[in-house]
């Protein structure tokens, strides 16, 4: 079987050359098979949004290879990327266009990665298509299809950005603290409807989060990032038996002094 | 007073008179003010491009015109050159990285000598209807109204149409957020590109149609466009929203811009009619933009103002 993601020995310096140099990631190495559902802790600065950028092609990295279900994508720009990956961001603002129609940004999602041609851009087959795939939000948002996405809370855009997201069946689905921006009920909402899309079509799924106890609840695998390196992993049974304290040690371990700085950062 | 007044009476008449050919001549603004439309509302930039592509229209259509070219041939030809136009300004913005307001003044800038160029270094170029076939004329002013409606109808609906396609779809979604057109799959530069050259097309073309209606291209003729098309986008919105208020969808907005056309150049008969300096417009015109941008802003800013926020407070220190 082949792997979905495979990154091999990426590193990403910014700001090469100045007082500000930072290299966040550090010969990083991750593999994610088919269906696996990965999600990443660490401290503030661990690299764990980088990644994700990396993986997206935001930018390109300094060396290394990205390999998405056996393609090289790691030469292509974000937009050539998206016919394989699926983005939820951290700003629920950032996933859906305010001023087009609940409808359209579905549309619009339907056809990602894929050539825009001169037909029809929202059909009213499809109209019904995207009613039947909002009732699975549970918002009530089937019967507001022709209303302008800016008039919907964060929460509800979050969610509207995972169906779009979901659409065309991505090979992987990146999930960027995208219940962090909200309040913790919203959060739990849209962390459930997100269990119950990747559950639902397969995917393969990589969330970051800075909350510990979604970490271990959500998903098949743990992965703990620290200075641009992955210091542990916990996949199935062990990942169930964690718990908050144990991820607690094991951070103070090999984080040492700095642990007491970082140690706010994350939410039990 | 005397310096904007000039000396005499004012007759109801004469004003009414002025109003068809006023109506022909804003039509043919708003069909220029779709151009602007579709960068300012549709990419959200302010295109400086289209004060020279105007131009370029305008003298491009002219030139053909007076070596005997089929007006609507010429008109075509107008349209290409103002695309090319726009399509510099593009690879500018998104190819060199030069800010998108910058790259239409350098675009703009430089369309000057290529204006000059295309008349044959002369400033202006007449094209008369009595010895040639002309698209519209302000001699036949009923002609050019008729002429006029049937080509704005045309691009109404042709860009209605666009901007309902997958590709058009696309082009709203790079104005609206272009994080998320990214994420999508869409190139938002080639989009931009796109939008800017389809954007000066339609201005080029404007600017042969005006040429024609005047009778003569000049190397001033667009000196300002970018203004009076702000001027017909916003005024034709708000004048749309009040008339049609929830009725009010896409293919209205973009009547409603032309439209707006119509609506200033019909002030600019009755500021001409008051005998209001000639010169004085473009003063007036920008203040009328300028009013036009700032209410809306103000409206948002007076409900959550620090001077507010200030005064009020007094109540709890007192």
């Amino acid at each position: 079987m082949c792997a979905m993601l495979e990154l091999k020995n990426v590193n990403k310096t910014f700001n090469a050359g100045t007082i500000n140099e930072k290299h966040v990631l550090k010969d990083l190495n991750l593999t994610m098979e088919e269906g696996d559902f990965v999600t990443v802790i660490g401290g503030n600065g661990a690299g764990k949004s980088t990644m994700l950028n990396a993986i997206a092609g935001v930018w390109p990295v300094d060396s290394g290879a990205i390999l998405v279900d056996g393609n090289n994508i790691t030469g292509l720009p974000d937009f050539k990327r998206a016919p394989y990956i699926g983005r939820v961001f951290q700003d629920p603002m950032m996933g859906t266009a305010p001023d087009l129609q609940i409808g359209e940004n579905l549309a619009l999602a339907a056809r990602r990665g894929k050539p825009r041609s001169l037909r029809w851009g929202f059909t009213k087959k499809e109209a019904e298509n995207y009613r039947e795939s909002l009732k699975i939000l549970g918002l009530g948002l089937e019967d507001r299809i022709t209303q302008k996405v800016g008039l919907l809370s964060g929460g509800q855009r979050q969610a509207v950005t995972l169906l779009m997201a979901s659409y065309q069946n991505p090979k992987l689905l990146l999930l960027d603290e995208h219940t962090a921006a909200l309040d913790p009920k919203t959060a739990k909402k849209v962390l459930d409807i997100t269990k119950q899309i990747v559950a639902d079509q397969h995917l393969t799924a990589l969330m970051v989060t800075h909350n510990m106890k979604d970490a271990i609840a959500t998903g098949n695998r743990l992965i703990m990032m620290y200075e641009g390196r992955i210091i542990f992993e916990a996949a199935k049974e062990d990942k169930k038996k964690l718990t908050v304290d144990d991820l607690m040690r094991k951070f103070s371990e090999v984080a040492g002094e700095e642990f007491s700085n970082d140690q706010a950062l994350l939410t039990r | 007073m005397h310096i904007l007044l000039a000396r005499g009476g004012l007759n109801v008449m004469t004003l009414l008179g002025t109003f068809p050919s006023g109506i022909a001549q804003g039509m043919i603004w708003g069909i220029m003010a779709l151009g602007v439309y579709i960068t300012f509302r549709m990419l959200d930039i302010a295109d400086l491009t289209v004060d020279g592509s105007f131009t370029t229209g305008g003298a491009v259509a002219v030139m053909l015109i007076t070596s005997g070219t089929n007006c609507w041939i010429a008109l075509a030809a107008a349209s290409v050159a103002g695309l090319l136009a726009g399509l510099t300004t593009g690879i500018l913005h998104t190819r060199l990285g030069i800010p998108a307001i910058l790259s239409g003044i350098l675009t703009q800038f430089a369309l000057y000598s290529i204006n000059l160029a295309i008349m044959g270094f002369s400033a202006n170029k007449a094209v008369s209807v009595d010895r040639y076939v002309l698209a519209v004329s302000s001699r036949y002013i009923n002609a050019a109204l008729i002429t006029g409606v049937i080509i704005a109808v045309a691009l109404v609906s042709a860009l209605y149409w666009y901007f309902g396609t997958e590709h058009g779809s696309a082009m709203r979604a790079t104005g609206n957020n272009p994080d998320m057109s990214k994420a999508l799959g869409i190139n938002i530069n080639s989009m931009k590109v796109i939008g800017l050259a389809l954007s000066n097309a339609l201005v080029a073309f404007s600017g042969g149609l005006m040429a024609q209606y005047q009778g003569f291209a000049d190397i001033n003729m667009g000196r300002g466009a970018i203004v009076i098309g702000l001027a017909a986008v916003i005024v034709g919105e708000v004048f749309g929203e009040m008339l049609l208020k929830k009725r009010m969808n896409f293919y209205g907005r973009l009547l409603s811009v032309v439209s707006g056309g119509i609506i200033y150049y019909l002030v600019v008969c009755v500021a001409l009619w008051l005998k209001i300096n000639s010169n004085m417009l473009k003063l007036m015109t920008a203040i009328i933009v300028v009013i036009f941008l700032a209410v809306p802003y103000l409206q948002s800013v007076s409900h959550a103002s620090f001077k507010k926020a200030g005064k009020n407070s007094l109540k709890e220190v007192r």
